[in-house]
């Protein structure tokens, strides 16, 4: 057997559901997914003996694709499918044509599109697009979705289970040619798959590098599309190729966190680094700078400087400011602020620091003190710098980030 | 030396998110691969369709069915061959199909 594709039922999955969703219309998403849960359980029963077939991904859509047809001929006269097919699923002369021209591959990619904008549906809660996204377009359980985000199960199957009513309560999928609406819904689009790559990014668990993947394969799908390429698509591609391109150095062998400056830059994926500096070079059309631009632009500097030390923190500084105009979050006035501790000195770090507006939503996030601390280490206070430190151990969200913090005020006391 | 038809009974019903059936298709492909690199394999055999005929009776009357209960339904075959039956239920031990719910029948082939 040939090394088989990873995780080609799920994203199959997530393929066809789309495409079946077109065909059945939306309110009929469940009748899609049990389509497609039935031609995978056949794949499974079919290929264990002598594995899969030399085009697996074309074996599963005739299987879908069939199915599918049987499923519109017996049940068209009881149920009613997508309303903008109407009647060419009524007569066996327009039945199979339609049925062929939506499974061709370019369609279904569209249908991919549709479904991801569909799931960002602006009455929906950003964690429920999220879901909705992994569940359907990526073929994620809940159980797996629950692992992936360290909640629970129950609260997971809740979430998606009522967000899918949202979904079927419009009759079919979201129509990308509908200009007025597509701006509006593309910019949810990237906040969810953002979030999805992030909560991959600092996740802790081993599904991590997975969401990461998903995220950049969804987004891969944007910039195939003549109307989602645009330069924020461009600039958020940019950003997670240079974010992903340093997964590789921030765990390292013994499964312990590496902050970004003390990264092993030998083994960052170069190939990841380039492409992410030519897609920035790309998203830089058009007269709005978004923050995906910004923050793309600063992993840039950082991808850009080959030691930690040669690492341009005026740049950096200045590109945070520039964000911190168009996105005012604490978090994002922390990171500017342990840049100027870089450029001006760890004194004018911790003023910063210090002068955080809305500092008290810092509350429970461990990299404050964690800054605190390593600016007041650089200052000569070691006392301040353990007591910061082990606030920030106290508030550490997952193991990673507690051995990370342990280790930290361990190097301070010894 | 001797030959077994190793039944699957139930199993695999279609539970499961996608992931986990690839991994039950990936751990049945390499258990008869391994199977096979030890030279147990006679005949790889296949897996059967739930759907079909019975044919009964003098009458012969044709049915739909079998419809046997799903944990008893013959889902596929393997021709094996090893020392003894002691042994092709050993090497039965590590069918996946354990993992959901199924089981696996060793019926030695009769000798001529």
């Amino acid at each position: 057997m040939e090394v088989f594709p990873e995780h080609l039922f799920r994203r199959e999955a997530g393929r066809l559901v789309a495409a079946l969703t077109r065909l059945f219309g939306m309110h009929n998403l469940a009748l899609a997914e049990d389509v497609v849960q039935d031609a995978l359980c056949r794949a499974l029963e079919v290929w264990k003996f002598r594995g899969p077939p030399d085009d697996p991904e074309a074996w599963l859509l005739t299987a879908a694709k069939n199915r599918a047809l049987d499923v519109l001929r017996r049940e068209r006269t009881a149920n009613t499918f997508a309303p903008e097919l109407g009647r060419l699923l009524d007569s066996e002369w327009t039945l199979k044509p339609v049925v062929e021209e939506l499974f061709h591959p370019l369609s279904i990619k569209d249908d991919q599109l549709r479904m991801m904008f569909s799931c960002c549906h602006p009455r929906l809660p950003e964690e429920a697009q999220v879901a909705l996204v992994l569940n359907i377009l990526c073929g994620f359980g809940s159980g797996e979705i629950a692992a992936a985000f360290l909640s629970g199960k129950a609260a997971v199957e809740k979430r998606i289970a009522r967000a899918k009513k949202v979904l079927a309560g419009s009759a079919k999928l979201f129509e990308l040619n509908d200009v007025d609406d597509f701006a509006a819904r593309l910019a949810a689009v990237h906040r969810a798959i953002y979030l999805l790559f992030n909560e991959g990014y600092h996740g802790s668990s081993a599904v991590r590098v997975e969401l990461c993947e998903e995220a950049m394969r969804l987004a891969a799908l944007l910039l195939d599309h003549p109307l989602a390429k645009t330069p924020a698509t461009l600039a958020l591609c940019a950003l997670f190729c240079l974010h992903a391109a340093r997964l590789p150095a921030r765990v390292d062998a013994q499964g312990n966190l590496n902050a970004l400056l003390d990264q092993d830059r030998s083994r960052w994926n170069g190939k990841l680094v380039s492409e992410g500096l030519r897609l920035l070079d790309l998203s830089a059309t058009g007269t709005e700078a978004s923050p995906y631009h910004l923050e793309a632009a600063i992993a840039a500097v950082h991808a850009n400087a080959s030691k930690a030390e040669d690492t341009n923190w005026g740049e950096i500084v200045a590109l945070y400011d520039l964000l911190l105009r168009l996105n005012p979050s604490p978090v994002i006035a922390l990171n500017r602020a342990i840049a100027v501790g870089q450029h001006e000195g760890p004194v004018r770090g911790l003023e910063e620091l210090n002068a955080i507006r809305d500092r008290e939503r810092l509350a429970f996030y461990p990299f404050y003190p964690a800054a605190l601390a390593e600016l007041e280490l650089r200052t000569g206070d070691a006392a301040k710098a353990r007591e910061h430190f082990q606030i920030a151990l106290n508030l550490a969200r997952n193991p990673l980030e507690q051995r990370f913090f342990e280790q930290r005020a361990q190097s301070v006391r010894s | 030396m001797g030959d077994f038809l190793f039944i699957y009974r139930g199993g695999d019903n279609g539970a499961g998110t996608p992931e986990q059936m690839q991994k039950r298709m990936q751990s049945w492909t390499s258990w008869l691969k391994g199977l096979g690199e030890k030279g147990h394999i006679k005949d790889l055999g296949n897996p059967l369709d739930p759907a079909g005929k019975v044919v009964k009776g003098s009458a012969k009357t044709v049915t739909d069915g079998p419809f046997a209960e799903a944990k008893d339904l013959v889902g596929g075959y393997t021709l094996v061959q090893t020392k003894d039956l002691a042994h092709a239920a050993e090497l039965a031990k590590g069918c996946p199909i354990f993992d959901a719910g199924g089981s696996v029948e060793v019926r030695p082939i009769m000798k001529m």
